[in-house]
């Protein structure tokens, strides 16, 4: 009885507990994993408000997105991600029978047009389009006139059509503006022919047909744009920008009317930048801070109305009425933003003046859009969509934010990891459930989910129980090293937070010195990386990161240097650089205060160390002759290997700089080779076993160093697109060379094959990926290299008595000597990135993560890039896992760690190790944001989140409940057997 | 076209042939790599080359080879410096500039003099060695036009390189007429921390060796068939293999576990029961059997 109980607990748990995990199922999807959809920076907006019910706007972003909103909660509608040779010029909205948002792109020479079913209407053509006019009418087809690639293009609405084209491609003509006066058939098209000749044209939108042609020479020159007042007047500045040229052409006349601007405004402030915008009569100019906004009065005459130090945005116009135009300007006062609603004619008057608190962490207004609507009291209401310096989209509508997408995060430019604080009292700031009936009641549903008795509606609750679990999201740090903080720096210099556990942000902070200033035109962020990571400190001191930008995009721009506490995100410090930063070398070494130690070359070659403290020179003196690098001259094809050689000598005495030399350097032909790819390992990568056992015993040694570089190199020819080679024209060239001595270790020729290569570098490995001219498909190799100096250390007696050279030092000065074993394998897809998954040990067998041109992630196991695959392992070669050679690479569809989802236009993947061996964290990002846990062998260290322990309770009780009764009865049966 | 690279080939195998001392190697093969000594050493077609010794400085070379196609033959050279010092001249490489019939040109039958140090350059490698600083050379990357682009340039801790002698060994990676890069090091290793120690012989024994490109290996391409019969033949056989034991071993064990319990409780039992009882059910296990018969008596 006791016995047979005990059977089938035994075989009950013994099933619960193997529950094998080969994918992931339906109810596990968003349990460790989640997922965000973003823009990019907003370009344009189209308020697509004409239908009724229909409250939605479409804009087009710098990451060649097109979307549509919904302008009561911001969520997106409906999105197309384009690719990056698909730009998207403007957007517009063609009324009547056009019920559609076009928008043009480059794409092909030739005018064409598709539509899509979802109501978009793209118009492809070639280079930078101009403008689109949407409101004429032939008889009951609407036209849509498009200005791109030199022509002038009218194109029904109806079946898209070009009904007439009229070239300006060979008149040498820079065109500036195409006009059409509202309620007339003419079109002006004017523009500027080298730099001092006015020239205009008009013409009958209707049927192309040229009406005049008119030009005039002003000899002072034109500067930039021009900026349309009225339907046959426009604005410009000369070539000094001191003087504004009021230029009309009323009648096919030419006739041009100077206004120097020291006249305007008293005094001036160097020349001036015209900000263009399509308000009736009013224009702006931009003279350093200082925006002034000038109305036009009767042709000629200029009136300044405005004048702020405030930063200003104008918004183009907006017929409300027959005649009537309004406009928006945003002023930006320190913690609020002044937005005004004006009409055209009638500057004194606002129609809407409200003021919005805005946090500072979203910088200046870069443009508003406003958009119309009828209030309850019957006037008119306007909201306003304004696009933020950090690329946050927000729409403001009666004095308040309705909504904000933090669009920035579609431009990440690097991640980096932080530990989140300790457990202890006060630092908690999540929930977490402790009421022991929750627990016990989450528990039973759980058991009662495991007995297959739940009903749907406890189903529901239990899936929703584990979706919702607040562990996940809580801010202290875990004993799986699961929560973390992704630290990234998004394009527009902006610092965000994401909680690992959900994806929320934790906090984000504009950097000031990745901002525009005066010193500092066209700033750039460059890269992030750990400053501080406390671990003796840990209860008591913040990890903090190190921003690197720089100003400009030569080489030679100065540097920017920011320190930005990972815990609260704020601002340390922060340090203007006088030297550039071509390069940055974060050094093995830290400080007392567990600062790291990094060097930053600049253009000159020389390397200043940070942090700049006594401790971190004589700690960096200490190391002084054991630290090289490389640098690569990528348009040159030279790569070269420096070491250190001194202090600076020469110029002002720094304690921190020193002096460089030149080691080494590999010269590629330049007619026949060109460098399209160099991957290095990753600095902290664990590798667990220096060597590897193979079937028959024997022991390889990987060839482990640090200071491999994996370069890829394609035939001049082969550079260009896949398909207009031919194979012989074409090959590819894959070194391993050490970045120490510039030794050339492996050196082989793919002959028919060209790029874009991918590569990945991990332990003793590289595995790149390229496309195989002969064979038309992609192709995967790998190459593994082990060092044949410790080949010797086989036998066991030699390791017992010491006689071995495993444990002295290795200086890669002694000749090598390696062996490299290599294979190469069909792939199907093409690839956007690789990765490869690291664990905290090194223990976990890898996977390549990669990045398909579907813009998935699928992991493949690298046993199947093992070079030693043959067609007919032998039984010992199966034990050891070596998978039989085909010719292809499996793709199999329930690898996809992204699973059912997309991470539009994916840029790059990363991995950070959990602290749990099995486990490796991973982060896609690129228009969207994807992040999952990953276990390559399965989670064979730990229990799974679901893991049921009231079930294991019920068993211990049922177990002692019947031991108890066994005990009794048998107690009982003796005690009657005694009696007998 | 064809014919024109038809006509130079048959020429230039004929030239080769008139020579009849260097007539046999014109047939060598270009993705091995060549290397050699000074004197004519014997060619190792091994991939990891032996290196040859070569006596220090020689200079009669160029006359042997004066008889053979004069623009055929090139020189390049060696130049060193001292750590940060400025490069002077240290030594020739010639070779044989061989040309393709298919347009390609590469190099054979590399030879290196090397010139003796003078004192001044004793003097400034005997710095390098107490500073354990760098000796470095550099070579054009271009063997025809040289410099070419730019100058290769390696270098290596000058505590390497002192032996009996100082021992050098290149090797240069070559694409068609133009150096790639150098390794350049001790032939053997150098193992750290570096210690000082002059060589015996102030004479350098150098070793070279050439490297042109490997082909990297084709991915392999399977038909169908080879590929399903292999497979389907592997995984129908591989089951049968296993043997019971392997197969059934988690639940062989526990089941073991639970017998055995349940025949040692059976035992027991009628042991610790004083007197006659009706033992236990199921007790064909030898010990029980043994009792079977006493307790059978005691009852009656």
């Amino acid at each position: 009885m006791a016995i047979r109980s005990f059977l089938i607990l035994f075989i009950l748990f013994f099933f619960s507990s193997l529950n094998p995990i080969l994918s992931l199922y339906e109810d596990q999807v968003g349990l460790v994993d989640w997922h965000q959809q973003y823009l990019g920076k907003v370009k344009q907006a189209v308020f697509h408000t004409h239908k009724t019910g229909r409250k939605r706007v479409v804009v087009s972003t710098e990451e060649n997105v097109v979307a549509s909103l919904d302008l009561r909660q911001g969520e997106i509608f409906w999105r197309h991600v384009l690719g990056s040779n698909d730009v998207i010029d403007g957007i517009d909205i063609a009324l009547g029978k056009c019920h559609y948002p076009f928008i043009r792109r480059k794409y092909f020479e030739s005018m064409e047009s598709s539509r899509w079913a979802d109501g978009v209407g793209i118009f492809s053509s070639g280079s930078k389009a101009l403008k689109i006019i949407t409101n004429l009418k032939i008889e009951k087809d609407n036209i849509v006139i498009i200005f791109s690639n030199g022509r002038l293009n009218a194109v029904s609405c109806i079946d898209g059509e070009v009904l007439w084209e009229k070239d300006f491609e060979g008149e040498s003509l820079k065109v500036q503006q195409v006009i059409q006066p509202p309620g007339s058939n003419l079109i002006y098209v004017v523009g500027f022919v080298s730099s001092s000749l006015f020239e205009m044209y008009q013409i009958n939108a209707l049927n192309g047909e040229l009406l005049k042609h008119e030009s005039a020479a002003f000899s002072g020159g034109f500067l930039g744009e021009v900026s349309p007042v009225f339907s046959e007047t426009v604005v410009a500045l000369d070539s000094t920008g001191l003087i504004l040229l009021t230029i009309s052409f009323q009648n096919g006349k030419i006739s041009f009317h100077q206004t120097p601007i020291s006249n305007l405004v008293k005094d001036s402030f160097g020349p001036a930048k015209i900000i263009t915008s399509s308000v009736t009569g009013i224009f702006a100019i931009k003279m350093n801070a200082v925006t002034i906004v000038i109305r036009v009065k009767d042709e000629s005459k200029l009136e300044v109305v405005e004048k702020t130090n405030h930063e200003t945005s104008i918004s183009d116009a907006l017929s409300i009425s027959e005649g009537q135009q309004a406009f928006a300007l945003v002023q930006h006062a320190s913690h609020e933003i002044h937005l005004r609603v004006k009409l055209a004619h009638n500057w004194d008057d606002n129609l809407l003046k409200e003021s919005v608190k805005m946090d500072q962490h979203r910088g200046l207004v870069h443009k508003v859009y406003i958009n119309n609507y009828i209030r309850t009291d019957k006037s008119y209401g306007f909201r306003a969509l304004i696009v933020m310096e950090d690329h946050s989209l927000l729409l403001l509508q009666q004095g308040e934010i309705v909504w904000s997408r933090e669009d920035g995060l579609a431009s990440i430019i690097d991640v980096t990891t932080s530990e989140l604080p300790v457990e202890r009292d006060g630092v908690s700031v999540a929930k977490v459930e402790h009421n022991l009936f929750e627990w016990l009641k989450g528990h039973m549903l759980k058991l009662k989910g495991t007995l297959m008795l739940a009903s749907p509606q406890d189903v529901a609750a239990i899936q929703s129980m584990r979706l919702k679990n607040s562990e996940k999201s809580k801010m202290t740090r875990d004993h799986n090293g699961f929560r973390k903080l992704l630290i990234v720096l998004t394009r527009a210099g902006k610092l965000f937070a994401l909680h690992t556990g959900d994806g929320h942000i934790v906090w984000s902070y504009l950097l000031q010195s990745l901002q525009k200033s005066k010193v500092c035109q066209h700033p750039i962020g460059l890269n992030l990386y750990k400053w501080q990571v406390p671990h003796h400190h840990a209860m008591d001191e913040n990890p903090s990161v190190l921003v690197i930008g720089k100003c400009g995009p030569s080489s030679d721009a100065p540097g920017a240097l920011s320190f930005v506490d990972t815990y609260t995100g704020k601002e340390l410090s922060s340090l203007s650089l006088v030297h550039s930063v071509a390069q940055v070398i974060p050094l093995p070494y830290t400080d007392s205060t567990e600062q790291c130690l990094h060097l930053l070359i600049d253009a000159d070659k020389h390397a200043h160390l940070y942090p700049k403290t006594p401790e971190a020179i004589s700690t960096f003196e200490r190391e002084f002759s054991n630290i090289y690098w490389y640098s690569v001259e990528d348009d040159n094809g030279i790569i070269k290997g420096h070491a250190l050689r001194g202090k600076c000598t020469g110029e002002v005495a720094d304690e921190v700089c020193f002096d460089t030399r030149e080691l080494w350097s590999i010269v590629f032909p330049s007619e026949s080779e060109k460098i399209i790819a160099i991957v290095t390992r990753k600095l902290n990568e664990v590798v667990h076993t220096q060597a590897k056992v193979i079937a028959d015993q024997e022991v390889m040694y990987k060839y482990i160093s640090r200071n491999l570089l994996f370069v890829a190199t394609v035939a001049l020819k082969g550079s260009v697109e896949i398909g207009s080679v031919t194979p012989e024209e074409s090959w590819l060239v894959a070194y391993l060379i050490d970045t120490v001595t510039g030794r050339i270790l492996h050196r082989v020729t793919h002959h028919g094959s060209q790029g874009p290569v991918h590569a990945v570098f991990s332990e003793n490995w590289v595995v790149y990926h390229y496309f195989n001219l002969k064979a038309h498909r992609y192709e995967m190799s790998v190459i593994e290299i082990y060092d044949q100096s410790r080949a010797d250390n086989k036998d066991v007696w030699k390791l017992v008595l010491g006689k071995h050279n495993l444990t002295s030092p290795i200086s890669l000065y002694s000749r090598p000597d390696v062996i490299t074993k290599s294979q190469s394998y069909f792939f199907t897809h093409s690839v956007k990135a690789i990765a490869v998954t690291s664990t905290t040990k090194g223990i976990t067998s890898k996977q390549l993560l990669i990045g398909t041109i579907g813009d998935q992630v699928l992991a493949l196991d690298k046993r199947f890039l093992d070079p030693r695959r043959t067609v007919n392992p032998t039984q010992a070669e199966k034990e050891e896992g070596i998978i039989p050679l085909t010719d292809s690479l499996p793709i199999i569809p329930q690898s996809y760690v992204t699973h059912a989802l997309r991470v539009e236009g994916l840029r790059g993947i990363i991995t950070v190790p959990a602290k749990l061996e099995s486990t490796t964290l991973v982060f896609a990002h690129g228009v969207d944001l994807f992040f999952t846990q990953l276990a390559p062998s399965r989670t064979y260290d730990s229990l799974t989140d679901d893991f049921n322990y009231a079930l294991l309770l019920i068993t211990i009780v049922a177990l002692l409940a019947a031991i108890f009764v066994t005990w009794t009865l048998s107690e009982r049966k003796e005690l009657q057997e005694n009696w007998r | 076209m064809k014919w024109v690279e038809v006509i130079v080939s048959f020429i230039l195998t004929l030239s080769f042939l008139s020579f009849p001392s260097c007539g046999f190697q014109s047939d060598e093969l270009l993705v091995d790599d060549e290397e050699f000594g000074l004197e004519g050493a014997p060619q190792h077609r091994s991939p990891e080359p032996i290196p040859t010794r070569s006596p220090p400085v020689t200079s009669p070379t160029r006359k042997r080879h004066s008889d053979l196609d004069s623009d055929s033959k090139i020189q390049f050279s060696l130049d060193h410096a001292f750590g940060d010092s400025d490069f002077s001249p240290a030594g020739t490489f010639s070779a044989r500039l061989k040309t393709w019939s298919h347009g390609g040109q590469t190099l054979t039958k590399l030879r290196f003099s090397r010139n003796n140090f003078s004192d001044v350059e004793k003097e400034k490698f005997k710095n390098l060695l107490e500073s354990d600083d760098f000796y470095r050379i550099r070579l054009p990357s271009n063997v025809l036009s040289p410099p070419g682009r730019d100058f290769i340039i390696s270098s290596v801790k000058a505590r390497c390189l002192p032996r009996e002698s100082l021992d050098e060994h290149f090797v240069i990676h070559m694409e068609g007429v133009n150096v790639l890069a150098v390794n350049y090091g001790s032939p053997g290793s150098c193992p750290y921390p570096r210690n000082l120690k002059l060589p015996a012989k102030w004479s350098f024994s150098s070793h070279t060796v050439l490297k042109n490109s490997e082909q990297a290996p084709r991915a392999p391409v399977f038909t169908e068939e080879i590929l399903g019969g292999e497979n389907a033949e592997g995984e129908v056989v591989q089951p049968a293999e296993r043997s019971f034991w392997a197969k059934y071993w988690m639940y062989l064990i526990p089941l073991g576990l639970i017998v055995m319990n349940a025949v040692t409780q059976a035992m027991n039992m009628p042991e610790e029961q004083a007197t006659g009882q009706v033992p236990a059910q199921g007790q064909p296990s030898a010990g029980a059997v043994q009792r079977g018969p006493s307790s059978a008596v005691r009852r009656r």
